[in-house]
């Protein structure tokens, strides 16, 4: 009989154990959100939203992670869907299913890898000089295996009998899949082009080499660009305090972008599940 | 004829164009890195791999990629060692025993740690997490256990140890994520008959769940690994930043340097093209690790995924 108590204790004690781990992960998690908004609060300002660098402010860092967004979605969206149509709507044979191994391996590429590629190619290549370009390929690179893959599940998603109905009224079968299938799987679609766009704008590495920051507004295609993540970089290795807690209101900033994208896109699929 | 090749093939040739997007990546970045470190391949060769120092003064150049290799293995290793477990214990938790209430919640706010952008991490953990194990860890361990090799040291924040602890932080989600969905995959016939013969919810889960589902979890483990390997703005602002001879992970208390950090900390602070050349080729070391790991992973994930709800895998 004690050996029975003694292994009910252990199940006892597994669940505890269990429950803890989860305790200590979140705890990083909590603690994170509550020093970027105590330490980044009071940094907030009009002034600090839009002036530019030498006038205490991130503007042409807010500036520049926008343009990137704008670069990147240009590049990586397009291909990426296609990718995904691909890979969902003709993806029954080898060469799709080579495809999407590489593309599984893409999507866990070490960034700053990329961020080589892109200064290999673009800043010392085609363009010649660190440029915002450079950066928005960088980026679009880690932004295409994401939306190609969401992009094929949420194809998958959308009932057969739905192309057949289409199919069946004599359309053809390229314009079924953009106006009838890409329609119905909207939803999904936007999630994981969301769900990328969070993950790119937060990406540090490979900008390093390739937009290189820079303290004024957007200069024209030749030459550096701010980000936010740059900004923050460089903000905490400096000693003054000013600048560190410029940093902490840069790191606000990018972390409200980033979880309220994470966050949008978590309510919009809740409420496609419901319905 | 020409109707046919202007509508639904074209289509198709365009759309499998555009997908061959990705191998174009893969070859092209293999291709940049290969050619951007040809100087120092063709001046160090084999060399460079076992080499230790880092010193671009002009006529006495000698770079060698081994700390760094190392500095990335030891931190991974830690990561690892303090990852796991928890991310076993939060995907347990999650599929086994969590309340149906808290799963949906808890679930969020793991995958949130993934949403986090690095360079916050490392901002984080330069300002406030560095002073938790510092007074907390690294000050007692030191004091008691310094006369140990991997103690000594004099600690203070920035060294192989902490990116090894935010290194686990960041590859939570991964893990957990991933053992939790093999773990649903395992068939409900496997615990109804483990609870048939009267065996506890924990000895269902040690001795059924997690031998049956085990080749993934150890394709999710090595997914944290590729993780870990790849990861960089973290663990560049908390390493220390050493190069060179001193960059050799002798101590875990001591100032390191992995692959990834010592390209986002140096590349730019580059002056010769023969250290440009040094740097992308540990680029192309970390990518052809990189790339090893993950097609380790994937191999093993898809294994067990695949076999969802069919026949037991041995």
């Amino acid at each position: 009989m004690s050996g029975y108590l003694f292994r009910k204790f252990k199940n006892r004690l597994f669940f505890v154990l269990c429950g803890t781990c989860v305790v200590i992960a979140v705890i990083p998690l909590l603690s994170i959100l509550y020093e970027v908004v105590i330490k980044g609060a009071p940094a907030l300002s009009l002034n600090f939203l839009t002036q530019r660098d030498a006038y205490g402010g991130i503007g042409q860092a807010i500036q520049g992670t926008l343009i990137l967004i704008g670069l990147t979605g240009i590049i990586g969206i397009p291909t990426g869907v296609l990718s995904g149509v691909f890979l969902s709507e003709y993806g029954n044979n080898k060469y799709a299913t080579t495809l999407r191994t590489v593309n599984d391996l893409l999507t866990e590429f070490p960034s700053i890898v990329v961020g080589i590629t892109a200064f290999g190619i673009i800043v010392l290549g085609v363009i010649g000089s660190y440029s915002p370009l450079a950066g928005g390929v960088a980026l679009s690179f880690i932004m295409i295996p994401i939306v190609a893959k969401t992009t094929e599940e949420s194809l998958k998603l959308v009932p057969n009998s739905v192309r057949e109905a289409s199919l069946a009224l004599g359309v053809h079968k390229w314009r079924t899949t953009l106006r009838v299938v890409l329609p119905a799987a909207k939803g999904g679609l936007v999630t994981g082009i969301l769900l990328a766009i969070a993950r790119i704008a937060g990406e540090t590495a490979p900008l390093i080499m390739t937009v290189l920051g820079n303290s004024y507004f957007f200069q024209g295609f030749f030459s550096p660009m701010d980000a936010l993540p740059l900004r923050i970089w460089r903000d905490s290795l400096q000693p003054y305090a000013n600048l560190q807690a410029q940093g902490w209101g840069a790191a606000l900033i990018l972390i409200l972008i980033v979880l309220s994208l994470n966050i949008a896109v978590r309510v919009a699929s809740r409420g496609r599940l419901k319905r | 004829m020409q109707i046919k090749l202007t509508g639904d093939n074209l289509f198709k040739i365009l759309t499998a164009i555009v997908a061959a997007s990705t191998v174009i990546i893969l070859i092209v970045t293999a291709y940049t890195l290969v050619t951007g470190s040809e100087r120092t391949l063709q001046k160090f060769g084999a060399g460079f791999f076992f080499g230790t120092s880092w010193n671009p003064v002009e006529g006495r150049e000698a770079f060698g990629a081994l700390p760094y290799v190392f500095g990335t293995l030891v931190t991974s290793c830690i990561a690892l060692l303090i990852g796991v477990p928890l991310s076993l214990g939060i995907a347990i938790f999650l599929v086994e025993m969590a309340p149906k209430f808290l799963r949906v919640p808890i679930g969020y706010l793991v995958e949130l740690l993934a949403a986090v952008p690095s360079v916050i991490y490392g901002l984080w953990g330069l300002f406030v997490f560095r002073y938790w194990i510092v007074n907390y860890i690294e000050v007692p361990l030191s004091t008691y256990l310094g006369w140990i090799p991997i103690f000594s040291g004099t600690p203070f924040g920035l060294d192989i140890f902490t990116a090894g602890i935010i290194l686990a932080i960041m590859i939570i989600p991964t893990v957990a994520s991933v053992s939790k969905e093999v773990i649903s995959a395992v068939p409900n016939s496997i615990r109804e008959g483990a609870y048939s013969i009267g065996a506890t919810k924990w000895e269902v889960i040690r001795h059924w769940v997690l031998s049956y589902g085990r080749s993934g979890i150890f394709g999710a483990i090595i997914l944290g690994l590729g993780r870990a390997v790849g990861e960089t703005m973290a663990v560049a602002m908390l390493v220390g930043n050493a190069t060179g001879p001193a960059a050799m992970p002798t101590s875990l208390f001591r100032p390191g340097q992995t692959m990834a950090s010592l390209i986002a900390n140096g590349f730019l602070e580059a002056t010769s093209p023969l250290e440009k050349s040094a740097y992308i080729e540990v680029g192309l070391i970390l990518l052809f690790v990189s790339l090893l790991i993950n097609i380790a992973a994937q191999v093993m994930v898809t294994r067990v995924l695949k076999v969802k709800g069919g026949a037991v895998e041995q």
